[in-house]
């Protein structure tokens, strides 16, 4: 099929950018949209121009790499698939597509399609832990979990911190992102010891990023690769508040 | 100020708590200014009468009327101090804008907010400072008793205002019906089992609410309600 | 450069096996806590091994830098190991134990592993599971509450903890958070989007790395008194791999080329549960959980060219060959024979699926029968994320159609030289994780590599690290050293290099030659001709390389291009020794399946006679031949013998 993409164009962090189109022929249904984006690449190097520069690494849909906006939705049309595994089959010939970076003030762009998310991992080291020394743990099954409550915590831990729920957040909020971890460790009997610093900590980290707030619109979710629950966001909400209406630290 | 209070009504869920709590105060209030209004319907006496009331009470309704100012002050200025925030959290908007599923209420609430606040401005200007329309505002009647009825319904037969009314509701109506649902989730509650409950709760409030204050101006214009004091 | 210590020493203690791990700890030199700080550790990699040991070490009080190229630790590839992780818990209480653990992976690793390394593995996996779950992982549980269990790969008994199919991904989150805890503390300092391209090797002592900044292209010198190479394995040689787009060999190449030896590379694991190819547009192969073959029946049609649908196929036209020729462990045969057997099946045309490069490579693994038997709605709780991978990326859903699957290069059991302490010869370089060689031997069983990934990072490395830095002073070390600066000028020379050919031919489309080059000639099957073919062809696409590349853009600037070309001419490098060391071995074992050394049944024959030993390589030069050191293999406690699964 033949196709025409619309890219986000950007030599550098502080360079203007812009969208350049690009007709492709010969794209085959079967593959995937990064290899249409490689194929793509390879015409450009044919020509001399430099390639697009865009992330991803595992390629089957669990590192959270890859980041990109389709025709305003992050990972493209398909429910719950990044966007290394959405494949050209979901596109049709002659399609128009347009390509974007993630776009939030907490994740500049550094080239192209890829762009910085370190806050991200700020907002992790600022409590998305236990801590617990290597060495020091009490036998596995001393702390027993019931099914439901572990499965609980695993729909939460599932997160891959793509941050595609800030990119379709009208607001480029990251309450998901950061519900999903409060919560991931709230559910978990192991967690409770920090549940209220973390859940300061990781808000107030989350806040000094500069992401939007939540108007509860629920992009998040409906964008999320692996279907991650709003639910969470409210109960961050209601680990946050009880954290500061009954922490004992001011 | 505690230090903790300070950080929690600063930061993002401590200011989406506050949004909520105040929205749902407002809420409340609408409940209450609507069975108010409705007493239109059970004829000019009862009407009038239930502004007398609260005329002679002027401790009740200057409390009310404080309370209710602060609640809105604050509902509006961390909604406007949120929405500019939201607005800087993505400089570069997207070339192709899309949405996958959100309502356009809920995409809508800030400039819905602040049609209400405008309308809300002219709605006391209207029927409480008696600016607009000066010549029909509540004139006495059997000397100290106000005819607010007939203001109401007067008013109302203005093809112009009554028309402002109606739209000022049906913005109203939107902002309602995302925001009379949400405030579950900013108050940290949601759960499998209550959420499709919870999403239909602000439209269903939102719904009954509008349709009562529209049956107002709908009825004085339609000539429904009939004043009598001409 | 020239005092690199090059005599192999595996430094095992002695006593009886169960007793090594103790004995060693007893005598093992200690650094004292207020001394630790004194101390810099450089950690390249932050996958299981990577981020565990670097979290572990800060825990102890050592000032740790830790690299990696992704943009966040989080996303090392350890991240997409799906199935499981072994410990011989013995919660199920089905007869297993740390012995019987460490046999199966003794046996399971074809007897060329290092039993001392693999006993301390199996003892050290009970407290592996203890730690990942206090640091929050959330391990699937039975409604009791207790951690549930599964078999896996070529295990009869249930010893696989899981966590949904995400197993890798909770683990490495686990590793990840412990490790933000240190970076928090200020105890790591962490160099994210940063790509080790050299070693700084002074006066025989690993001291330090150069980097390139993948953002800015700066050239940056770090020192530290140990370097931790925790970089992964090297299947992307292959270019069509299971492995992320960016995992390679540059770290252990470049560490090889100053002066660590390398070990087995030979010993690549071919997954036997991955998609096939669908195109030669294919950028990477992704695997399904082995934990398939648990429920799934492997076929294919009796018939050579047998087209028809796979609903259309009659039973008795079909083959069931796995549960044919293994009857005792069916369809849950190890790795290694479940993929030649697929290998053989579609050599003699029996292969199933779309026509790539002429040829059909499928085979079916079929779920009908465990639907039929437990209902759909048990396999869409067990396997429901993998049916539904597998749908998104073929279209087609395998709870109607048997799935289709193909071996893909998955794993390199091979890797750096290490001693018992995970010392390279290479004297302050410490390699863990997949990048060393030590305890899979020639084959790798299923849910094996996090445990061997954590028992490095978590507990062995940073008890042995202390060893070695207990021998040294904590004198001031300093990227000032002219070594420091030879060896960056040499990195910015190679880099000129690269930028300034401006040929014809794409970074990639190398790649995909090479790689054709390997799969065809040092895959999954060798034999002689074919690897000599593959020695010739290698320099010669080595040489066109270095004449005609085409690496656009500049050094100073995010450049992927140039990334790629870094990692592809080392590989180019690289794929020249695992040639040369599967031509070497003349027998078959494990991953390695030499075509000479066959049973009259197609089997693998090992020669233990001539090839008990590791070979470790020493480079002498690009495209000179490397020196052979070997380090013989003893099996004391696993008596040698044939591995029957039949």
């Amino acid at each position: 099929m033949r196709i025409t993409v619309h890219v986000w164009r950007q030599a550098g962090p502080q360079e203007p950018g812009k969208m350049v189109a690009y007709d492709l022929d010969n794209v085959n249904e079967h593959m995937s949209f990064l290899e249409m984006l490689d194929f793509l690449n390879e015409s450009l190097i044919a020509k001399g121009e430099e390639p697009i520069a865009f992330d991803s690494d595992c390629r089957e849909g669990i590192c959270g790499m890859c980041s990109l906006v389709i025709d305003g939705i992050p990972h493209g049309p398909e429910k719950e698939t990044t966007v290394c595994q959405l494949h050209m089959r979901h596109f049709h010939d002659g399609q128009e597509i347009f390509i974007e970076p993630w776009r939030a003030k907490s994740f500049p762009v550094l080239k192209d399609l890829i762009i910085d998310r370190s806050s991200l991992d700020r907002i992790q080291q600022a409590g998305g832990f236990i801590s617990v020394n290597t060495g020091s743990a009490p036998d596995a099954n001393n702390i027993p979990i019931g099914k439901e409550q572990a499965d609980r915590a695993m729909d939460a831990a599932a997160c891959i911190g793509c941050g595609a729920c800030v990119a379709a957040c009208k607001n480029a909020s990251a309450m998901l992102f950061v519900g999903a971890k409060v919560s991931h460790l709230a559910l978990l009997p192991q967690g409770q010891v920090e549940k209220k610093r973390r859940a300061i900590a990781m808000v107030e980290a989350m806040d000094a990023e500069g992401f939007g707030n939540c108007t509860n619109q629920y992009e998040c979710e409906a964008a999320c690769p692996k279907g991650i629950s709003v639910e969470f966001i409210a109960k961050m909400n209601r680990e946050y508040l009880g954290a500061q209406l009954s922490g004992r630290s001011s | 100020m505690n230090l903790w209070l300070f950080r929690m009504l600063r930061s993002s869920v401590g200011r989406k708590v506050l949004m909520a709590i105040t929205g749902l105060l407002l809420i409340g209030f609408l409940v209450s200014h609507l069975s108010g209004n409705l007493l239109v319907f059970a004829g000019r006496d009862a009407m009038n009468d239930y502004a007398q009331f609260l005329k002679e009470h002027p401790g009740l309704i200057w409390g009310a009327r404080i309370g209710l100012l602060a609640i809105f002050l604050v509902h509006v200025i961390t909604g406007l101090t949120l929405a500019a925030e939201n607005k800087a959290a993505r400089p570069i908007p997207y070339q192709k804008e899309a949405c996958i599923q959100a309502s356009l209420p809920s995409r809508t609430m800030a400039r819905t907010g602040l049609l209400v606040f405008v309308f809300v401005v002219y709605h006391l200007l209207h029927f409480t400072f008696g600016v607009v329309q000066a010549s029909k505002h509540a004139k006495h009647l059997e000397g100290l008793r106000y005819d607010v009825y007939d203001m109401v319904v007067l008013s109302f037969h203005n093809p112009i205002i009554a028309l402002s009314y109606i739209v000022a509701i049906l913005v109203l109506w939107m902002h309602l019906w995302h925001g009379a649902s949400s405030f579950f989730q900013s108050l940290g509650w949601n759960h499998p089992k209550y959420r499709p409950v919870f999403e239909k709760v602000g439209p269903v409030l939102s719904t009954i609410l509008c349709l009562g204050f529209l049956s107002i101006p709908l009825s004085a214009w339609l000539g429904i309600l009939k004043a009598g004091g001409m | 450069m020239n005092s690199v210590n090059k005599t192999l020493d595996s430094k095992v203690p002695g006593g009886p096996i169960e007793k090594q791990w103790e004995l060693y700890r007893e005598k093992m030199k200690l650094v004292a806590p207020s001394n630790r700080r004194k101390y810099k550790i450089l950690v390249v990699g932050s996958g299981l091994a990577g981020a565990s040991a670097a979290s572990t070490l800060a825990e102890l009080g050592y000032e740790v830098e830790c690299f990696c190229f992704q943009d966040s630790p989080r996303r090392a590839h350890s991240i997409a190991a799906q199935g499981g992780i072994n410990a011989a818990k013995n919660y199920q209480n089905d007869g297993d134990s740390i012995w019987r653990l460490f046999y199966d992976t003794v046996k399971g690793g074809d007897y060329r592993s290092r039993e001392a390394n693999v006993h301390r593995l199996s003892e050290i996996s009970l407290q592996i599971i203890d730690q990942a779950t206090a640091m929050g992982v959330p391990f699937a549980r039975e409604y009791g509450g207790t951690l549930a269990n599964r078999s896996f790969g070529g295990a009869q008994v249930s010893r696989t903890f899981y966590a949904r199919g995400q197993t890798g991904q909770q683990l490495l989150l686990g590793c990840y958070a412990g490790l933000n805890r240190q970076i928090a503390s200020g105890q790591v300092k962490m160099h994210n989007r940063t790509e080790m391209l050299d070693l700084v090797v002074v006066d025989g002592l690993a001291r330090g790395i150069i980097t390139r900044d993948l953002v800015t292209g700066e050239i940056q010198r770090h020192a530290g008194h140990a370097v931790v190479l925790a970089t992964g394995g090297y299947v992307n040689v292959f270019f069509l791999s299971t492995n992320a787009m960016g995992s390679n060999v540059t770290a252990s190449w470049r560490a090889h080329k100053r002066g660590a030896f390398f070990a087995n590379p030979c010993f690549t694991q071919i997954h036997p549960t991955c998609i096939p190819q669908s195109g030669e547009f294919q950028s990477k192969l992704t695997l399904m959980s082995e934990s398939l073959r648990n429920d799934g029946r492997v076929w294919v049609p009796i018939k050579p060219g047998d087209t028809r649908p796979p609903n259309e196929i009659p039973e008795q036209e079909r083959d069931y060959y796995l549960e044919r020729i293994y009857p005792s462990f069916g369809n849950l045969v190890p790795r290694d024979v479940a993929s030649r057997a697929a290998k053989r099946v579609c050599d003699e045309g029996r292969g199933v699926g779309p026509l790539v490069g002429g040829e059909r490579r499928g085979v079916y693994l079929d779920f009908k029968d465990a639907i039929q038997r437990h209902g759909k709605k048990v396999i869409e709780d067990r396997y429901g994320n993998l049916f539904e991978m597998y749908e998104r990326i073929t279209g087609e859903s395998p709870y109607e159609v048997p799935m289709r699957i193909y071996p893909a290069p998955h794993y390199s059991m091979g890797g750096l030289w290490v001693d018992y302490g995970l010392m390279s010869n290479l004297e302050g370089l410490h390699v863990i994780g997949e990048a060393n060689f030590s305890d899979h031997g020639a084959n790798r069983l299923g849910a094996s590599a996090l445990m061997q990934g954590l028992a490095d990072g978590y507990f062995i490395l940073p008890n042995t690290i202390g060893n070695y830095l207990a021998s040294k002073k904590p004198e001031n070390i300093s990227t000032d050293h002219p070594e420091f600066e030879k060896v960056e000028n040499e990195v910015r020379a190679y880099i000129e290099k690269l930028l300034s050919i401006n040929g014809d031919r794409s970074v990639d489309s190398f790649h995909m030659e090479l790689g054709r080059i390997l799969w065809n000639k040092c895959g999954m099957s060798r034999n002689k001709e074919g690897l000599l073919e593959a020695l010739q062809e290698i320099p010669k696409l080595r040489k066109e390389f270095w004449e005609n590349v085409r690496v656009l853009g500049e050094g100073e600037t995010l450049n992927q291009s140039l990334e790629k070309a870094g990692r592809v001419a080392d590989f180019l490098e690289f794929a020249e020794l695992m040639c040369r060391d599967a031509l070497e071995r003349e027998e078959s074992c494990g991953g390695h399946f030499r075509e000479e050394y066959q049973t009259e049944e197609g089997e693998a024959l090992r020669r233990d006679d001539v090839f008990s030993y590791v070979a470790a390589w020493e480079f002498t030069g690009v495209g000179v031949e490397p020196i052979l050191h070997k380090e013989n293999l003893t099996f004391e406690n696993v008596a040698l013998a044939v591995r029957s699964y039949k």
